[in-house]
């Protein structure tokens, strides 16, 4: 029952002497692939208000792998088909926050419990269930490298071609759909593209850290800038940063890739949140004196509208 | 063939079954205000603190329910002070979510490297409850349901719709954060019945079926514990007769429950649920 943490038994004495290492390597390009897909995705699963979505994503996925081990294919095709079928199913369920945020709970949870089951039915049970949750960053062949990289490279550019159109219905949706843009298809693709990169990400970082990439580096971006170019590249420098330094802390001290990442990632946004929160107070007062009906999401990009006018 | 009647001699049936019927009836009571409040990505999270918690105690050896009380406590102070309108912090609550789930990672690799620790954490382990977890599961059960009576009619007031409630001097933020430590208190609870990945399938999923059978609130808190009930108790009886996880049966039990609670509003359109339950015409209203 034990369970390798490869990084753990090796202790340098100089941190950067670990860069010859091939494993290491993979790590830091598997790693900074997955910053920059969760990096340009995150920050508008954030404005989107879809953060319960991704964490969601990333937990269905699990349980598509488990079965796709039970039948004995590649864990990725299972992590696609589930993945894909939920980011169908929520972008189908949409409307108000709260109903959706149910649909998201029960479809969740109803996968999960798939997921047990096919990992009870499976022999190295715990082992098993254990790398898919919190992935094998050191453990990536270069195999694995080159076809995450063709996906990666697909998602970015499905991305940016849907880029203006995609920002302009997440900014405004009401504005979007009344110049006939296809929000719904938009809200669509861009939930399987999040599919897409969870299954990726999956495989390499483990689901525990596909979330705190998808949402750490973005939630601090956007406190930090307002321009929407800029966050989206500042989210992608901050993914890049806590990737780099959390593989190095851990080859170095020997504590979880996953747990140091999103460590770094809290720990960096906590200040900056709480420097934030007092000009955000006024801007939450603002919009409760209007007794208007405003989603999350809404009032989310009215920040960052406001933001970007001052 | 043993039938299940024969199964109720054994020690850890009992357990078992006191533990989850309790849980099941707190998570039923809370659940309904979970979804009537919007908040299941907070219970969520409070469920990945609890994770942390439990793995915490672990490290230290002592009960993992006592760690898993301890965090998910100080997650819904936390929580709280992040203020009311929790709806809309999804973002703070996530980094609150993946952070922990990362710190409860580092306490099991300084553990015992123990995979299997992990997984019971994960997925429940209700045929392990020992006597001594029951007598503390039934203690803060009778503490919560207790709290939950005194708050009762002004949460409820204050969930259903939040402006009225302010206005007539309901105090907000003290509610909000009391209900939070409830849903502390009984997410530890379902943690041991379910794991910290399926504590939906007792909180938010009754509740959420309950919520399509009827528009009064009174009838669906009492649908949600029911059909809590039931879900565990058949799904206990599933698993100690079948080979398959008992968290699995539990979860497929009230998902499709939940499924097939679609069909009354289908059947009967004109009783599809828009009444008190639905927060935005509320405040559509109101304005």
């Amino acid at each position: 029952m034990i369970v390798p943490i490869p990084v753990a038994d090796y202790r340098p004495n100089a941190m950067f002497t670990l860069l010859h290492y091939p494993f290491i390597q993979n790590a830091f390009m598997a790693g900074s692939l997955v910053a920059i897909v969760a990096g340009v995705l995150g920050y508008f699963l954030i404005l989107r208000g879809l953060t319960f979505a991704g964490h969601a994503l990333s937990s269905i996925g699990f349980a598509g792998a488990a079965g796709a081990v039970l039948l004995g294919i590649p864990p990725v095709y299972g992590l696609l088909a589930f993945t894909m079928g939920a980011s169908l199913f929520i972008s189908s369920s949409s409307g108000e926050a709260r109903g959706r945020d149910i649909a998201i709970g029960v479809i969740m949870t109803f996968a999960l419990g798939l997921g047990v089951l096919f990992l009870s039915l499976y022999h190295g049970f715990a082992e098993q269930a254990y790398s898919i949750l919190f992935g094998s960053i050191v453990g990536i062949s270069r195999g694995d490298l080159s076809l995450a990289t063709v996906l990666a490279v697909g998602i970015l550019v499905v991305l940016a071609s849907l880029g203006r159109p995609l920002l302009f219905s997440t900014f405004d949706p009401d504005g979007a759909e009344a110049r006939g843009l296809p929000v719904r298809l938009l809200g669509m693709v861009y939930l399987i593209l999040v599919a897409l990169a969870v299954s990726l990400a999956m495989q390499l970082v483990g689901v525990l850290l596909v979330f705190g990439l998808l949402v750490g580096p973005p939630a601090t971006a956007i406190r930090l800038v307002g321009r929407p170019s800029h966050a989206i590249i500042v989210s992608v420098g901050l993914g890049l940063a806590y990737t780099w330094a959390g593989i190095l802390l851990a080859a170095w001290s020997g504590w979880p890739v996953s747990f140091l990442i999103t460590a770094i990632s809290f720990g960096l946004y906590l200040p900056v949140r709480l420097r934030g929160s007092r000009r955000s107070r006024c801007r939450m007062g603002a919009a409760r004196a209007l007794p208007s009906v405003r989603t999350a999401s809404s009032r989310c990009s009215q920040q960052v509208i406001d933001d970007h006018t001052d | 063939m043993i039938t299940p009647i024969d199964l109720f001699r054994h020690d850890f049936v009992q357990n078992a079954f006191l533990a989850g019927t309790l849980v099941a009836i707190l998570s039923g009571l809370v659940g309904y205000f979970v979804v009537l409040r919007g908040q299941a990505f907070v219970c969520e999270a409070m469920s990945h603190v609890g994770f942390a918690g439990a793995a915490g105690a672990a490290l230290i050896g002592v009960s993992p329910l006592i760690g898993m009380l301890l965090f998910t406590l100080l997650g819904a102070a936390g929580m709280g002070a992040l203020g009311r309108r929790l709806r809309n912090r999804d973002v703070e609550v996530g980094m609150l979510l993946a952070f922990l789930l990362g710190v409860g990672l580092l306490f099991l690799s300084f553990y015992i490297r123990n995979a299997s620790a992990a997984v019971n954490l994960l997925f429940g382990s209700i045929l392990s409850v020992t006597n001594a977890d029951v007598i503390l599961t039934g203690l803060s059960c009778l503490l919560s349901l207790i709290i939950l009576a005194i708050l009762f009619r002004p949460l409820l007031f204050m969930s259903v719709d939040p402006d009225v409630a302010e206005a007539r001097g309901v105090p907000i933020a003290f509610l909000s954060t009391a209900f939070l430590i409830l849903l502390a208190f009984c997410v530890a609870q379902a943690m041991q019945v379910v794991g910290v990945l399926l504590v939906f399938a007792l909180l938010i999923v009754p509740a959420a079926a309950a919520e399509k059978l009827t528009h009064s609130p009174l009838a669906a808190i009492g649908w949600s514990v029911l059909i809590s009930l039931v879900s565990t108790w058949g799904g206990l009886i599933l698993a100690f007769i079948g080979h398959w996880p008992a968290s699995f049966y539990i979860v497929s039990m009230s998902c499709g429950i939940y499924f097939l609670s679609f069909i009354p509003s289908r059947l009967h359109p004109s009783r599809s649920p828009t009444g008190v339950n639905h927060r935005g015409r509320e405040r559509n209203l109101g304005a």
